[in-house]
């Protein structure tokens, strides 16, 4: 397991650090959310929290984060290939473990649409579905990287 | 539980073999980068049949002189 968080920047791939800068601005601005929340919901009911702005804020700081983030690795890395096959192996595998997160989130998205459910519920249960299977498909990738994938 | 692999190769041997070759330089010469030429000599990634043969073709020798399967 201490492998795992073993973090020596040099003997990572592109990927790989792409892949730290996108779990680490997920969960950061999911966290900001969730105290923000919080905070919110001690004078004011959940469902009466105005929510938008501040969930449109923690997402959209979170790709903006990412994609400089990922402009920062590409202008400091040494030259030569950014990705290779054993990279989009990865990524491929990865994403397939995560995929299945937003798929139950989309179907209880829907589900709590018919049951006309307030849409507080309806939009932070997508969210977190977003938010879990980003970080189940990093978790995945980096495990991959650290522990050695060897595909079928 | 993670999927291991039993099969084992001597890409750093032919390197050094073959005037001391760098990882970079293999890496360069078979499209990948350097981290999966690691990855791949310490045993934590199982390249394709299409790479495999293209390092042994590299180092002018046969599949079997590269990766290695236990009886």
């Amino acid at each position: 397991m201490s492998k795992i968080f073993d973090i020596d920047w040099r003997k990572m791939t592109h990927e790989e650090k792409w892949t730290w800068v996108f779990l680490s601005t997920a969960i950061i601005a999911f966290i900001a959310y969730c105290i923000w929340l919080t905070s919110q919901s001690s004078s004011t009911p959940l469902t009466e929290i105005a929510y938008v702005s501040p969930m449109l804020l923690a997402i959209g700081s979170a790709i903006i984060s990412t994609i400089f983030g990922e402009i920062l690795i590409a202008a400091t890395a040494p030259k030569g290939k950014k990705r290779d096959a054993r990279d989009q192996e990865i990524i491929k595998e990865a994403e397939h473990s995560g995929q299945f997160l937003v798929t139950i989130g989309g179907m209880a998205v829907v589900i709590m649409a018919m049951l006309k459910l307030n849409h507080f519920w309806i939009a932070h249960t997508m969210y977190l579905a977003f938010v879990g299977s980003a970080i189940i498909t990093s978790v995945v990738k980096i495990i991959y990287y650290k522990k050695g994938f060897y595909p079928c | 539980m993670l999927k291991t692999t039993q099969i084992t190769n001597s890409i750093r041997a032919l390197r050094f073999a073959n005037n001391e070759m760098t990882q970079a330089d293999l890496a360069d010469r078979i499209g990948m980068t350097r981290q999966t030429i690691i990855a791949i000599e310490q045993g934590k990634y199982s390249p394709s049949l299409e790479i495999a043969f293209q390092i042994a073709r590299i180092f002018r020798v046969k599949l079997e002189d590269v990766f290695h399967y236990p009886e």
